[in-house]
């Protein structure tokens, strides 16, 4: 006796379960955010401890107020502008002897910061502020610090430190991470990110 | 001579969909990759910020997530229209902070501790208040690490 060829299943209704399943995932699930920009807040602080004193110089004073304007060094400004204004104090290197600057490329003021190292960028918002104002002010000024970065990193080890720290967190990396790591260390330490925080005006 | 009769204009042949099941499967995998469950059903509006110096936050596990903003329209009229902070599924006050974060705490294995980052997910028109609030309660928690979520563009697209 021939055999009979298997009936042909139908196949109709297989677009409709996957379209079933296709809208549960649709439904159930979200394509997450998970990035943003990363800050480490101080430690709490202690009742009587003294602040360390800082030349008047060596700070720039970021300030946001209740209406969402940026002032800094006590000037309006644009927020275009900002992260112009945070590098050229960041780089100006006006000291002089124990705190020269050899690798700055700024106008050396001595009306401006001394060294990288000392700069202090200090960041005032007032509780009314906008967040997403905050945000704008911060993503600028980390932007100057990786800015310069950058340049130094492209000066001493031929790439940039955007770079450097991909390679870090890649694994097919084929160099030394041994040494990679210490390189991005003596990058952080000439441009340590100094970002103080005050504490919001009521 | 039927051989060349022409077949009647009036029946169209039927679009085959038997490929439809293949698209679809397409559309679900893709949707099966690239997202993930979701966690927390948000009861607050959370449009977040927007800016480009950004960091990946790659272990999952070790991130604890706080949501603030504005209650959505749903929950408008019992939790009212000032921005809230959302821990979990629920509504917290700023006090409440701290206990999560030692509950968080609390459910990880003790060596990855010193890992942990919260990731604050606030929404671009909350007042910096609420935020200053949270940061002074982690810090009081030694909750030190922080990464505040955006998305991906322009920073001056905030202002738009």
């Amino acid at each position: 006796m021939a055999r009979r060829s298997a009936p042909e299943v139908n196949a109709g209704s297989m677009a409709d379960i996957a379209f079933l399943l296709l809208i549960f995932f649709l439904v159930t699930t979200t394509i997450e955010t998970d990035s943003g920009i990363s800050r480490k807040l101080p430690p709490p602080q202690e009742e009587d401890i003294v602040p360390p004193v800082l030349k008047e110089k060596n700070i720039f004073v970021v300030e946001l107020n209740k209406n969402n304007d940026l002032l800094v060094e006590e000037a309006p400004m644009e927020l275009k502008d900002l992260r112009e204004a945070a590098i050229k104090f960041l780089d100006n290197g006006g000291g002089s002897g124990d705190e020269a600057c050899k690798f700055c490329q700024g106008d050396r003021d001595p009306a401006s910061s001394d060294n990288p190292t000392k700069a202090v960028i200090s960041l005032r918002n007032n509780r009314e502020t906008n967040y997403a104002t905050y945000i704008a002010v911060q993503n600028e000024l980390v932007a100057a610090y990786t800015t310069l970065r950058n340049r130094e990193a492209q000066r001493l080890y031929g790439k940039s430190f955007v770079q450097m720290e991909k390679d870090l967190k890649d694994v097919n990396y084929s160099g030394s991470k041994i040494s990679l790591k210490e390189d991005i260390k003596t990058i952080q330490f000439m441009f340590p990110e100094k970002l103080s925080e005050a504490e919001p005006k009521k | 001579m039927s051989k060349f009769n022409k077949k009647k204009s009036g029946d169209l042949p039927a679009i085959s969909t038997a490929s439809l099941p293949d698209i679809v499967f397409m559309l679900l995998f893709f949707f099966m990759v690239a997202t993930v469950m979701r966690q927390n059903t948000l009861m607050i509006e959370n449009k977040l910020p927007v800016a480009d110096q950004i960091e990946k936050l790659d272990k999952k596990d070790l991130v604890m997530y706080i949501y603030a903003g504005k209650p959505s329209s749903r929950y408008r009229a019992s939790a009212g229209n000032q921005a809230r902070i959302q821990l979990n599924d629920k509504f917290a006050a700023v006090e409440d902070v701290k206990a999560f974060i030692l509950a968080e705490r609390a459910g990880k294995r003790e060596e990855l501790i010193p890992f942990l980052t919260t990731a604050l997910k606030v929404d671009g028109q909350t007042n910096m208040g609420l935020v200053g609030d949270i940061k002074k309660e982690l810090r009081e928690v030694q909750a030190l690490k922080i990464n505040y979520t955006t998305r991906t563009g322009s920073a001056m697209d905030n202002f738009n």
